[in-house]
């Protein structure tokens, strides 16, 4: 049996002090104050400083949309961007879009075609659909959007689950799409899948 | 992400005197962030580890103006959606608007940067693996690429020392445009074109840009090209339908005249080099000559002549072939621009009507 080994602690580096900055934020309505690190991602700020969790961490680079939010309503992946960058600025998360007990009527039409089974990407689905609206891109040629164009500016959220037909019938309903004009095919002859 | 320290510039002098800091001292390299899409990524993966972080984002650099000679000038912080979607970029400039949403999804484009579209890194997976060798992420380490999993890899300009490539589309159409980049630093301003912005990987693929340390991006002037805003497409092979990197890519501009012969012509292939491949003798061959598919086909040859596979990726260099082709019959056609499925003026003309 090996004797214990007693090994000196070497003396603690005395630790630097780590800067911190001063992040005010708007979420949903209301003003928030957090002193936080420069490398503190927006996501992790709402998650961990703000509890607001709905907002998920799906890839944390940019490729799922799962922590989707609004920053003046626009839409934004929270993963990629520092806290300490949106100083100052307006953000929605999922929980701020229904009104108290009213459903924003994306979430309720996300209900009604069940655009949804794990929910794990539904928040980020939401908060795309809602800045998609409000950045009113999808206007097709002759002013009138199309399915197509749906499917192309929700390219950014990801659902492993293949609920995309749920997805872009609750879209195009709250967009006012009454006619279910094309189908799923591919948007745009200049973007060719090999 | 590594620790690092974070300072909101106020102005252009502000940011180039907290760059400069860095400079002076290489331990503690300083760099401008904006939308940071890309950056953080590389930070979060350890391929990059800035000491300080400058955010440029409250710098007047935003704005996308109308230039006096018929031009317009982006600013480096407008946003790549800003951008494509501005209504001076759409009707002067639609090969531009097709590439910017051609690329990534609303959600990076809405946070994007045009000079940070321009500073992208490459996607080669063995760059971003910090973990194995790289000569572009740690020069003298050798190439994990060469002999390795090749698929997204360059066919065109690559070294013995890298062959990644530059993975964005705003840039082949900004190389289409003849695009000049305006850059400031403490010893003053000057103007890079496009054609040299972007560098070859030769023996320094460590190298992306010719822009020096301390020089910081300020806007992007694109020369007058209504001449070719009928003509006009840019084709993107990739993957999937949306929201990935092409294998081949192609911005095709072409001013025809009455009588059906080509005036001008401007063609560059993307994801195929380090750099947006452009050849001026291409372009050459096309010039005085009526559209058709043997002249589209020879300006294919010219484009990729000395084209290399490596291995897994031989298949690009047919696939930019039939993409040449394919995208100059489109702008033969007429022009779109990404925003619709078709635009009127895409059946307005057609490659098979006879020239009067």
């Amino acid at each position: 049996m090996n004797a214990p080994i007693s090994v000196p602690l070497a003396p603690a580096a005395p630790a630097a002090p780590v800067a911190t900055y001063p992040v005010s934020l708007t979420i949903n309505g209301r003003q928030h104050d957090f002193q936080v690190e420069a490398w503190v991602t927006l996501l992790d700020l709402l998650r961990e400083r703000a509890g607001l969790t709905g907002s998920k961490k799906g890839c944390d680079h940019g490729q799922c949309g799962a922590c989707t939010v609004l920053v003046g309503g626009r839409r934004i992946n929270a993963c990629l961007t520092l806290a300490v960058m949106q100083n100052g600025k307006e953000i929605t998360t999922v929980e701020g879009l229904a009104q108290g007990d009213q459903l924003h009527p994306l979430q309720q039409a996300f209900i009604d075609h069940d655009a949804f089974q794990c929910g794990y990407c539904t928040s980020g689905q939401l908060c795309s659909g809602v800045g998609l609206m409000n950045e009113n891109r999808a206007r097709g040629a002759d002013g009138a959007c199309t399915r197509a164009e749906v499917r192309e500016l929700m390219s950014g959220n990801v659902c492993r689950c293949g609920a995309y037909p749920g997805i872009v019938a609750a879209v195009t309903e709250v967009m006012g799409m009454t006619s279910p004009d094309d189908t799923d095919r591919a948007f745009l002859p200049g973007t060719v899948p090999a | 992400m590594n620790p690092v320290t974070y300072i909101a510039a106020a102005d252009v002098t502000g940011a180039l005197a907290s760059l400069y800091a860095g400079v002076d001292a290489n331990s503690t390299p300083s760099k401008p962030i904006a939308g940071g899409t890309n950056l953080l990524d590389l930070m979060k993966e350890r391929v990059m580890h800035p000491q300080q972080l400058v955010d440029i984002n409250a710098l007047p650099l935003d704005a996308i103006t109308a230039a006096p000679d018929g031009g317009l000038r982006l600013g480096a912080t407008a946003r790549n959606a800003d951008t494509a979607y501005h209504p001076l970029v759409q009707a002067q400039y639609p090969v531009l608007t097709a590439a910017i949403l051609a690329g990534a999804s609303p959600q990076i484009r809405n946070m994007a940067s045009n000079g940070g579209n321009l500073l992208q890194r490459t996607r080669c997976h063995y760059f971003y693996d910090a973990t194995v060798p790289c000569n572009k992420r740690a020069p003298g380490t050798g190439c994990s690429a060469i002999g390795g999993l090749t698929r997204q890899h360059a066919i065109l300009g690559a070294s013995d020392q890298c062959i990644a490539t530059h993975p964005s589309d705003m840039c082949v159409a900004l190389a289409a445009l003849d695009a000049v980049v305006h850059v400031r630093s403490n010893a003053g301003e000057r103007q890079i074109a496009f054609a040299d912005f972007h560098r070859l990987p030769g023996e320094h693929p460590e190298q992306d840009t010719t822009l020096a340390a301390g020089e910081l991006i300020t806007h992007i002037d694109l020369p007058p090209a209504q001449q070719f805003a009928a003509h006009s497409a840019y084709l993107k092979f990739r993957d999937r339908a949306s929201y990935a990197f092409a294998l081949v890519s192609v911005a095709a501009m072409l001013d025809v005249g009455e009588d059906g012969m080509v005036r001008d012509a401007r063609l560059v292939l993307g994801s195929v080099a380090h750099k947006p491949w452009r050849v001026p003798a291409a372009e050459a061959v096309l010039i005085g000559r009526q559209v058709d598919a043997v002249a589209f086909a020879e300006a294919a040859d010219v484009l990729l002549a000395g084209a290399r596979g490596q291995g897994q990726n031989d298949f690009k260099i047919t696939m930019a072939h039939r993409a040449v082709v394919r995208a100059l019959t489109q702008a033969v056609e007429g022009t779109h621009d990404n925003t619709h499925e078709h635009t009127d003026a895409f059946s307005s003309d057609s490659l098979d009507q006879e020239p009067t």
